[in-house]
């Protein structure tokens, strides 16, 4: 794993106390709550509904077993004893003191972490496959590259003002986990045909009130290119974007009112002036800083673990566990364990300090102290021995975090919604509740099979609904909260954005909706299919009437 | 109100005019907006004081092409510090087009973007405040950071140029 060399520390530290400053002036009056706004979300600090908000990043959510002890200390020292894990891989925490945060700042970098631009108009915190490094279908690890992102994108002088936020998202394997087809920028390694692995870059995609999926503006770039060809698309949207309606300001309203040709267009000419400059990275850094990442210490060994197969033979609960919460790892004799944060009936995301705490023991126990946030709102052992998956298990229950709901319709992405957010326009979070304690039977799960939920309180759309399977959104209807469901949509490589399935639905009626939807699909689906694939088979209409008859 | 240019106060030399309207005399030193730089190029190349351009956000700095060596300054106009075209142009100017003159941030300059700026090209800023207060923002603002990882045309090591020289000194 990537570990900060001096340079790195000595930025950060400056950060920390440039904001320590910041907020002094702002204590003592010297600068208004206006004046302070821009300098507190340069350094993740927003104001909600009840409280600051300090939201941390997780570079490419990936920790260290320090690190996700930190975060555990952090949540109890300056907050209720509890952190969120978000849709972008970072954390957040809901109760801080606005005169605390510089020394929560201070006790991140001490690990080194930030809250460096997790907010504001510039590029935010890559993400990419939580997998990354442990895959059994990677091409390649991302996370060298996401690191020279992280690197590259931070305070860059040009694009700190950009016309609004900008996300990057990184996959190595063709089976998208990190949903970049919806980010301004997602990028696909693959291999072209002189066999070099390079980047399917795609632009434009994103969520919020006008959702779209990304166009690939180059099918491949080279990676000793790829940071001049990010640079070269920045600047086109930085000249370029719109900053008249802050609702059209995103990249993905440019390539879709400019259309994509006329902005690889724009890109390639800008490309083509600095692309031999210094940006170009040369394959001794490339290869320096995949060193920094490369494979933990595995121990060669068989792939089959009798001991294994003889817990999940007499084990029903681990069984079922392993069954949807492991995943193949690349490593013969390791797997991948996923530790779901979606307790039946609990709030999609949230750990609390002594289960951040516990996991970092364990990673460190069982995963060469190696933790993974996801875009889905829960963590990852991402390599752990499989003869160790049942003592692993076994402490993971114990601490409730052993759900076996990975990928099911419990495993739903929320946002704070109303419960914590100023834009929320409905809650988000009970309804999750209710729908994960309505489906919480595990063998009703397995036999619905995946099943995408995601809810977002307002149109912002934070909880992803648009590429749901189900997707809800939460409206404001004269003061009542009311919910529109929409159908159909998924992040993976095969990504689309979701259609309205019809009139909203009242708070008290919306999970008697999505009962009868799944009822449905279990009706009509064929064999091996999941309720993406019946509903691509089938379209709208059977699942329509079931929702609305004759109405 | 104050103006700070490498590391001190200097006097404002310079009258910005609008886009239409008379102009002062031949003797003056004048600012003119690019729009109307295009439409009265050459009267405004055959005057008698000195010449510079403002570039607003939307403008082309590359319309400068072919006049860069006549201009002794570019102001590049923030009308609110969240516009952040002004920090392409300024890179653009300087480090494809070769601007050496005068490049002044003029409009919504506030302490906590002049680094970004200087990294970007710019070497004198309009502040809204008065001189000393001016000065010593930008003296602060300027030296708040110490580790930079983008190489641009500032001159500044990279993060990056910095541990190559460090590996290379190990090896040797």
């Amino acid at each position: 794993m990537y570990r900060y060399d001096d340079f790195d520390r000595q930025l950060v530290h400056e950060r920390t106390e440039q904001f320590r400053e910041q907020v002094k002036r702002r204590l003592a009056g010297d600068i208004t709550e206006e004046q302070f706004r821009p300098l507190r979300l340069m350094n993740g600090v927003y104001l909600q509904l009840h409280a600051y908000m300090l939201r941390v990043a997780v570079p490419y959510g990936t920790l260290r077993a320090d690190q996700l002890r930190q975060l555990g200390m952090i949540a109890r020292k300056y907050d209720k004893g509890y952190g969120h894990f978000t849709t972008r891989q970072n954390i957040q925490y809901n109760w801080p003191k606005l005169d605390e945060i510089p020394d929560a700042l201070l006790d991140l970098a001490k690990v080194e972490m930030h809250a460096i631009q997790t907010s504001g108009n510039c590029i935010r915190n890559t993400t990419t496959d939580q997998y990354a490094g442990a895959a059994a279908d990677e091409i390649e690890d991302p996370r060298p590259y996401c690191e020279l992102i992280r690197q590259w994108s931070t305070f860059h002088p040009e694009f700190t003002y950009l016309p609004r936020k900008f996300k990057i998202a990184v996959t190595g394997s063709p089976n998208d986990r990190a949903a970049v087809k919806v980010h301004d920028i997602g990028l696909r390694m693959h291999q072209n045909d002189a066999g070099e692995t390079g980047f399917e870059v795609i632009v434009g995609g994103g969520l919020g009130r006008t959702p779209f999926v990304g166009k690939t503006i180059r099918d491949f770039i080279g990676k000793n290119d790829l940071f001049s060809y990010l640079e070269a698309i920045l600047r086109v949207y930085n000249r370029f974007g719109r900053r008249d309606n802050k609702y059209k300001a995103r990249i993905k309203i440019l390539v879709h009112e400019e259309g994509i040709d006329k902005i690889r267009e724009l890109v390639e000419e800008e490309w083509t002036q600095i692309k031999d400059g210094s940006l170009r990275v040369d394959d001794a850094e490339i290869a320096h800083y995949i060193e920094q990442f490369a494979p933990p210490a595995f121990e060669a060994m068989s792939d089959d673990d009798t001991d294994f197969e003889r817990h999940k033979a007499e084990n029903r609960r681990f069984a079922n566990w392993v069954r949807s919460n492991v995943i193949e790892h690349k490593q013969p004799g390791y797997a991948i364990a996923n530790v779901s944060l979606k307790p039946i009936g609990g709030i999609p995301g949230d750990a609390t300090d002594t289960q951040m705490e516990l996991v970092a023991d364990l990673s460190e126990k069982y995963s060469f102290a190696d933790v993974r946030v996801t875009h889905e709102q829960n963590l990852v052992l991402p390599h752990v021995k499989k003869a160790d998956l049942f003592a692993l298990w076994s402490e993971l229950d114990a601490a409730e975090l052993g759900t076996a709901n990975l990928g099911y319709v419990t495993d739903i992405i929320s946002c704070p919604g109303l419960d914590y957010c100023a834009l929320a326009t409905a809650r988000s979070i009970p309804l999750s509740q209710r729908i994960s304690e309505r489906f919480g039977d595990l063998d009703r799960q397995h036999d619905i099979g995946e099943l995408k939920i995601k809810i977002s309180g307002c149109i912002n759309a934070c909880g992803h609904h648009h590429v749901g399977h189900i997707g809800i959104l939460g409206l404001d209807k004269r003061g009542k909260e009311f919910y529109q469901i929409t159908l159909g949509g998924d992040a993976s490589q095969d990504a689309s954005i979701g259609k309205i399935a019809g009139a909203g639905f009242s708070e008290a009626e919306v999970v008697d909706a999505i009962e009868s939807l799944v009822t449905k699909y279990i009706d009509i689906r064929e064999s091996g299919e999941r309720f993406i694939d019946t509903y691509r088979r089938v379209g709208m209409d059977p699942f329509k009437e079931v929702l609305y008859g004759d109405r | 109100m104050a103006i700070v240019k490498n590391d001190s106060l200097i006097e404002q030399e310079w009258i910005t005019v609008d886009a239409e309207g008379d102009l002062p005399s031949s003797d003056e030193n004048l600012i003119v907006p690019l729009a109307r730089f295009k439409e009265e190029r050459d009267s405004l190349l055959g005057r008698n004081g000195g010449l510079g351009v403002q570039l607003n956000p939307g403008d082309a700095p590359e319309d400068l092409a072919d006049d860069l060596d006549r201009l002794s300054i570019i102001t590049v106009n923030f009308p609110a510090y969240t516009d952040g075209r002004g920090y392409s142009y300024a890179r653009v100017l300087r480090e494809r087009m070769g601007f050496t003159g005068e490049l002044r941030a003029v409009g919504d300059v506030l302490r906590d973007q002049i680094l970004y700026m200087h990294r970007c090209g710019f070497d004198s800023y309009d502040l809204n405040v008065e001189g000393d207060i001016a000065l010593n923002k930008v003296r602060a603002a300027l030296k708040e950071m110490s580790v930079y990882y983008q190489p641009t045309g500032d001159g500044r090591a990279t993060a990056q140029s910095l541990r190559e020289r460090r590996r290379a000194a190990l090896q040797s």
